[in-house]
């Protein structure tokens, strides 16, 4: 298989969170602001690109009926590197993202590529499509982050816009739980609308 | 008793999994077309949760706190367990999940009938793992509130589920803008529960 167009297909044409909707739990819980969505996306595309690696290597070793435990054990013990080695060299973005990173475990697009991809395919494209998909993942979670930490504190990256007058915040509704479900559906439809189909 | 009361109501209402933390957000979106099948799902997560946290409870309590292998024999009062935990729950939430789908078809055939299907889909849905997480996180004192805990969530998310459902199902008689069509449109309802469900929170209890 081409490997360009394995590593580039996570951005635009099988986005995991803008096409294939897979992994919403973090992608809504996390991205109160761009720098936590960045952090939370690279976490996950870490843990992706390792899981698909061991994945495919040991795949012909593990007999089809275990192979589902098998894999999440596998994911389980990255998260916890992910997890220990965080909370040691970035203790401030680790209190901030708290338990999504422990749900990097159950990600549908952790398991699901460990399933659809690394299971069948060498250990090379396996680290490509991780590493493709899981950077595709990254991209969507830092524009979702972006937009609702302009709209919610008119800054993004810390870097004051000025999009708002004076003596205005911003829209609160942004930053708190309700706000990712109303950007992430209008970012939707936005990209649903360039690509010209409804779902 | 007052106490375990309190954890119930609020973790139905204030902490609700899907609108106040995005837990269980795959299934959430994926099942939700018809009020049936949302409602199988939703017993289905509440009976698994309920499982679940008390038994990850006592995982916690006698075998991965720091210092909780005591009971077995003083000299490993020094023993820490707890960065297996990831591991441990999730192993847990996956074989409970199969035992509970054994036991469920052996005796009670037509509750499988309803919930069969949806048991494999529960052991990679976050709500679960995400009620054990914040279960070990809040430090509950006694198995009585982890339970309590774990029924209210479960509840709070069959609640949402179902909401959501019966939105659906009457959202597709209306004239919905061609790009917000189908799940657009579904997580800008879901906000605007959410920023309904966000009223319970001026309730102290």
């Amino acid at each position: 298989m081409n490997q360009v167009k394995n590593f580039t297909k996570g951005f635009l044409k099988e986005n995991p969170v803008f096409i294939l909707l897979l992994g919403m739990c973090p992608t809504l819980g996390t991205t109160t602001s761009a720098i936590n969505g960045l952090g939370m996306g690279l976490a996950t595309a870490f843990v992706l690109t390792m899981s698909n690696i061991v994945i495919s290597m040991v795949k012909n070793f593990i007999p089809n009926k275990v192979r589902i435990p098998s894999f999440i054990v596998i994911i389980a013990s990255f998260v916890t590197v992910v997890d220990l080695s965080m909370a040691a060299y970035l203790p401030a973005l680790h209190e901030q993202l708290g338990l999504f990173i422990p749900l990097i475990v159950v990600n549908c697009i952790v398991l699901g590529r460990a399933e659809s991809f690394a299971s069948k395919n060498g250990v090379f494209s396996s680290l490509v499509d991780g590493l493709g998909m899981g950077l595709g993942f990254a991209f969507a979670l830092t524009i979702l982050g972006s937009v609702r930490e302009i709209l919610g504190s008119g800054k993004v990256f810390g870097f004051d816009m000025h999009i708002f007058p004076k003596g205005v915040d911003g829209i609160l509704v942004f930053v708190l739980a309700p706000g990712a479900f109303l950007a992430l559906g209008y970012l939707i439809s936005i990209v649903n609308k360039i690509n010209k189909k409804s779902i | 008793m007052e106490n375990i009361i309190n954890i119930f109501v609020k973790s139905i209402f204030i902490n609700n999994m899907v609108f106040a933390y995005f837990l269980g957000m795959c299934s959430y979106l994926a099942v939700s077309k018809t009020v049936k099948t949302s409602a199988g799902l939703g017993l289905a997560v509440v009976f698994v949760l309920g499982i679940t946290v008390p038994v990850n409870y006592l995982m916690q309590e006698y075998l991965l706190n720091p210092g909780a292998l005591t009971w077995i024999s003083p000299s490993l009062a020094g023993v820490d367990l707890s960065f297996l935990s990831f591991i441990m729950f999730i192993a847990v939430i996956a074989s409970m999940v199969q035992l509970v789908e054994m036991v469920v078809e052996k005796f009670a055939p037509a509750l499988y009938a309803s919930l069969g299907i949806f048991l494999p889909l529960i052991a990679v849905n976050c709500a679960i793992l995400g009620g054990s997480l914040f279960m070990q996180q809040r430090d509950y004192s006694n198995i009585g509130e982890a339970t309590s805990f774990a029924f209210g969530s479960g509840i709070g998310w069959f609640l949402a589920i179902i909401g959501i459902a019966a939105i659906r199902e009457k959202l597709k008689y209306s004239n919905v803008p061609a790009p917000l069509r189908g799940l657009g449109i579904t997580f800008i309802v879901t906000g605007l529960m959410g920023i309904a469900f966000m009223s319970f929170m001026g309730i102290k209890l």
